[in-house]
């Protein structure tokens, strides 16, 4: 979303402030009891009044699973659509109406799986959306089969030997798509998830944010390692740009090892220039290598915050500005010349 | 040396080659000359699906093929009268089509041992008496082309590529049509690479100038401008006629057009048009896959778009989750589709009308969705139009048929007025529409829903592919179910009240024959007839251009005749939905070889069933 779009926005306003009610549909909220949605609705509901955007020029779009459902809880505009077909349709959305402040709220069943080439074409066009990607690492509307980020070995009602698929690392790959924003948040950490949603809607261009979500129904403590305070002080690597990537109350860093690879090691041992400074804005090679410090699952350390954010010409806009030209080189298109080019002729 | 002219009134002529040899431009060409001097045409270009198929193979023959006359015609014709046959594989493929006694102009200079081996001859035809009975002309094209060009500096290889000029300049003399017309156009499409433009004009002129001169041919033909109504007429492809459609239907309606779209033979055509009209706001995307094609383009109708997708059979099956999205949502939106020989990958370029009933039946659900279908190439800017005027008035998808054979084939077109065009109302919402309040799935009387887009102050909304009730919210009431249900089919049927009655053409209404049809086999039906009727026999006919819903008189004029017959391309796809919808007998003709129809094929097909 455009800073442009912003001010705009807010002066447009007749002075009211927005709030978080201006944002809350009235439908009932229906997930589970105890599921991490809550918190997110909760959290985006909160932030929205912060863009000055009218819900009026707001737009949600989703998919099909739990997250799908967010949509209805937005008293913005939406579209609850079709199985991982969100980035599309919201790429129709936000291309047709580069005015139109877009989301898409997806899962990892249903951006990953079912709608992948979707939302990695989404990212590499770098079309004007935030799309919020709710990672439980489960199939939960389905009842509980395993999911394109499911760890090895994850025993579900479709894998009951345990799944033998390897999963994708979502953020490495929103990175291998070219993504210009790629973050990482936890859906109950509310101020964390806020400073990300900021980042994320200030961003110009397609902002990928994927979101730790814990299913507790069907994949209950997925996230244990970061989300329960106990061990999150001692696993959450959070990313600061222009920062050194120090964690575990500074005990512990990213350094640089052997062959370059990024390793973890402990500060007291480690010669202070190998420890690694967090860039957003630099080669995408840092950005994929902090992807990938931690295994699957995530129960080792794992980075949260902004992995990357670089700026790229946002579609649409090129897209706008062609028409321009177009129009500017060969005048505004008449229908009655268009029929009239090319050879014709004329029967008195 | 004086030629003798002779007039004919109509002559069928196929040029065929190897697919690199510019077969489809020559014909192309040959067109737009015989358009500006008044014949009326049609042409049916053939070619296989390979870029380049292995020169010189059967399998890798591309041909176009014109009829022009005197008269109005309605079909590029049965069987060609003269076949310009570049190398022994376009004579191969294409002489069991020519005319008996009819003429051959071959490129004596492709005649060579490899090529015949090539082409799978076991004797030289040119030599093996196999060719006695035609008119055979021998042209040694390649040569004479060389030389034409020799002062350019061509490497061999480009000179001999300028020799389809060549067979376009003699057959351009030989029917006198116009230089200019090619010229001209080698200027626009040459004139900035010069050697290039020299090298094809001295090509073409040697061609003609051969025929003018040499002895071998005795005889030059005329062909009269046909009569027509008085107007401006412009040759029209099916594709360029569609694209056009849609424009106009944009400007006709306010509304930016939004083209979405997968390439895909034989509808990337539509995308490359489209393309090309940036400055009439148009704006095309050309999306990762099919699906997301169609989901671009209901993103943008949701915004406020005519949002537009096109593709062929393997696309639509992609693109069927997303129209009944569509469906439900109750959005407008065009969904073209140019059929192709299927199933699955079938003959990409081959046509056939075989999706009809995917149309109105390939999604799951009970999800009505209106159909309407071209007949010809110019027909195809009114359907354009009209599809797009259903969607918008009845917040519904539309399928528009095409096919392969339509959107190849041109034929002359008197140029509507802009001003005469139907105009569209998108009559978006503005305001509440139940006292204070916004409810999205409210209907009026034609039980379309209000179109109320984002940005819009106070109609805020979620719509979606879960049941809706009229104020919006998801339902699972089973009342609600069956309400929703039966509204969608009902406003779709309700379109039947806002499209003409089924017209029939039947002189004395007396026929003992109705031969009903829809789609692009609608020129053929009408050549069979005038020969049927030239025999004194009684048929008529009639064209549906609405497949879903039918017109509202179609089951009365179906009951009206002894007998019915529906020639389709498929095996039988509109004679189910007419005997299932009115208890009708109707008899089906059917015809999948990838080819429209021939004249003479309905014709004895119709005396067939009128003698039973």
């Amino acid at each position: 979303m455009s800073e442009a779009r912003i001010d705009e926005a807010t002066g447009d306003g007749d002075g009211a402030v927005l709030t978080k009610k201006d944002f809350t549909s009235a439908n009932e909220v229906r997930w589970c009891p105890g599921c991490g949605d809550y918190a997110i609705l909760a959290t985006v509901q909160s932030f929205m009044p912060e863009l000055g955007i009218a819900p009026d020029d707001t737009v949600f779009v989703s998919g099909i699973g739990c997250s799908g459902r967010f949509t209805y809880y937005m008293d913005t505009y939406g579209m609850h659509a079709i199985h991982g077909r969100a980035p599309a349709i919201a790429t129709g959305i936000a291309t047709a109406r580069p005015d139109l402040n877009v989301w898409v709220v997806t899962g990892d069943g249903d951006a990953l799986s079912i709608g992948g080439n979707h939302l990695i074409h989404a990212l590499r066009r770098n079309v004007n959306l935030t799309i919020l990607l709710f990672n439980n690492q489960i199939y939960g509307l389905t009842k509980g089969q395993y999911s394109p980020t499911s760890e090895e070995g994850k025993v579900t009602k479709s894998t009951p030997f345990g799944s033998v698929d390897h999963p994708f690392n979502p953020i490495a790959l929103a990175l291998g798509a070219e993504a210009s924003f790629v973050a990482r948040t936890i859906d109950n950490d509310r101020q964390h998830m806020t400073e990300i949603l900021r980042r994320a809607a200030a961003h110009r261009g397609a902002a990928f944010v994927e979101i730790y979500q814990n299913c507790n129904v069907f994949n209950d403590g997925a996230f244990d390692m970061l989300r329960e305070r106990q061990h999150g002080i001692h696993n959450q690597i959070r990313l600061q740009h222009g920062e050194p990537i120090l964690f575990d109350e500074d005990t512990r860093c990213i350094s640089v090892g052997e062959n370059g690879r990024l390793v973890i090691t402990e500060v007291e041992n480690t010669m202070k220039d190998r420890i690694v400074t967090h860039d957003e804005h630099g080669r995408p090679s840092l950005a994929f290598a902090l992807a990938h410090t931690a295994g699957h699952g995530p129960t080792e350390p794992t980075c949260i915050g902004v992995f990357r954010e670089v700026d790229r010409p946002v579609y649409g806009e090129a897209m706008i500005a062609q028409l321009r030209s177009a129009t500017d080189r060969l005048g505004a298109g008449s229908l009655e010349k268009l029929l009239r080019s090319g050879d014709v002729w004329t029967v008195e | 040396m004086s030629k003798q002219v002779e007039e004919k009134e109509r002559v069928v002529i196929r040029f065929a080659g190897d697919s690199g040899d510019g077969m489809q431009l020559t014909g192309d060409r040959f067109t737009s000359a015989t358009a500006v001097l008044g014949n009326d045409l049609a042409t049916l270009p053939d070619f296989p699906a390979e870029i380049r198929a292995p020169a010189g193979t059967v399998h890798g023959v591309s041909a176009f093929q014109i009829q022009f006359a005197s008269r109005d015609i309605m079909t590029p014709g049965d069987h060609p009268d003269v076949l310009v046959a570049m190398n022994p594989a376009a004579l191969k493929a294409e002489l069991k089509l020519v005319e008996k006694a009819g003429t051959i102009i071959v490129n004596e200079d492709a005649f060579t041992q490899r090529n015949l081996e090539k082409a799978g001859y076991a004797s030289n035809p040119l030599q093996d008496g196999s060719l006695d009975g035609y008119h055979l002309y021998l042209v040694p094209m390649t040569s004479i082309t060389v030389r034409a060009v020799e002062e350019l500096g061509l490497t061999r290889k480009e000179a001999e590529r300028s020799k389809n000029m060549f067979a376009l300049g003699l057959v351009s003399w030989m029917y006198g049509r116009p230089v200019e017309v090619t010229l001209n156009w080698l200027q626009a499409k040459f004139g900035d690479k010069p050697q290039l433009y020299d090298a094809n004009v001295a090509a073409f002129k040697a061609g003609y100038n051969f025929g003018e001169t040499t002895e071998l041919f005795a005889t030059r033909f005329e062909v009269k401008p046909a009569p027509a109504e008085p107007g401006v007429y412009r040759n029209i492809s099916g594709a360029a006629a569609l694209a056009w459609g849609l424009v106009a239907a944009a400007e006709r309606s306010g509304l930016q057009l939004f083209y979405a779209s997968y390439p895909i033979t034989p509808a990337s055509e539509l995308l490359h048009e489209l393309s090309r009209l940036k400055n009439f706001g148009v704006i095309t995307l050309q999306a990762e896959d099919e699906i997301a094609a169609a989901g671009i383009a209901l993103g943008a109708a949701f915004a406020g778009s005519l949002g537009v997708t096109g593709t062929s059979g393997p696309g639509m099956d992609l693109k069927a989750e997303t129209l009944g999205l569509a469906v439900v949502l109750e959005l407008p939106m065009v969904i073209v589709n140019v059929q192709r020989a299927g199933p699955s990958t079938g003959m990409p370029t081959k046509t056939e009308q075989a999706d009809l009933l995917q149309s109105l039946f390939g999604r799951h659900g009970e999800s009505p969705m209106p159909v309407v279908a071209a007949r010809s190439p110019s027909h195809c800017f009114e359907t354009a139009i009209d599809a797009a005027r259903i969607a918008v008035t009845y917040r519904t998808p539309v399928i528009v048929l095409s096919d392969t054979f339509l959107a190849n084939s041109s034929e002359p077109w008197r140029l509507p007025k802009v001003d005469d065009l139907p105009t569209i109302d998108p009559a978006f919402a503005t305001g509440p529409n139940a006292g204070q309040e916004f409810m999205p799935y409210l209907r009026d009387e034609k039980l379309a829903r209000p179109w109320a887009v984002p940005g819009t102050p106070g109609l805020r909304h979620r719509v979606g592919g879960l049941e809706k009730n009229e104020a919006g919210a998801i339902s699972y009431d089973p009342e609600n179910h069956q309400r929703m249900t039966d509204l969608r089919a009902a406003k779709v049927d309700r379109i039947a009240d806002d499209i003409p009655p089924l017209e029939v053409d039947d002189p004395d209404g007396d026929a003992e024959l109705l031969v009903l049809g829809w789609g692009s086999s609608y020129g053929t039906i009408q050549a069979a007839v005038r020969r049927v009727r030239g025999a004194g026999r009684k048929v008529a006919t009639a064209h549906l251009m609405h497949l879903n819903p039918f017109p509202r008189n179609t089951g009365e004029v179906v009951r009206r005749y002894p007998k019915v017959l529906i020639p389709e391309m498929n095996t039988g796809q509109l004679a189910m939905l007419i005997r299932a919808r009115y208890l009708v007998d109707a008899r089906t003709f059917s015809k999948v070889k990838g080819l429209p129809f021939f004249a003479e094929e309905l014709e004895t097909e119709m005396l067939k069933v009128m003698d039973e």
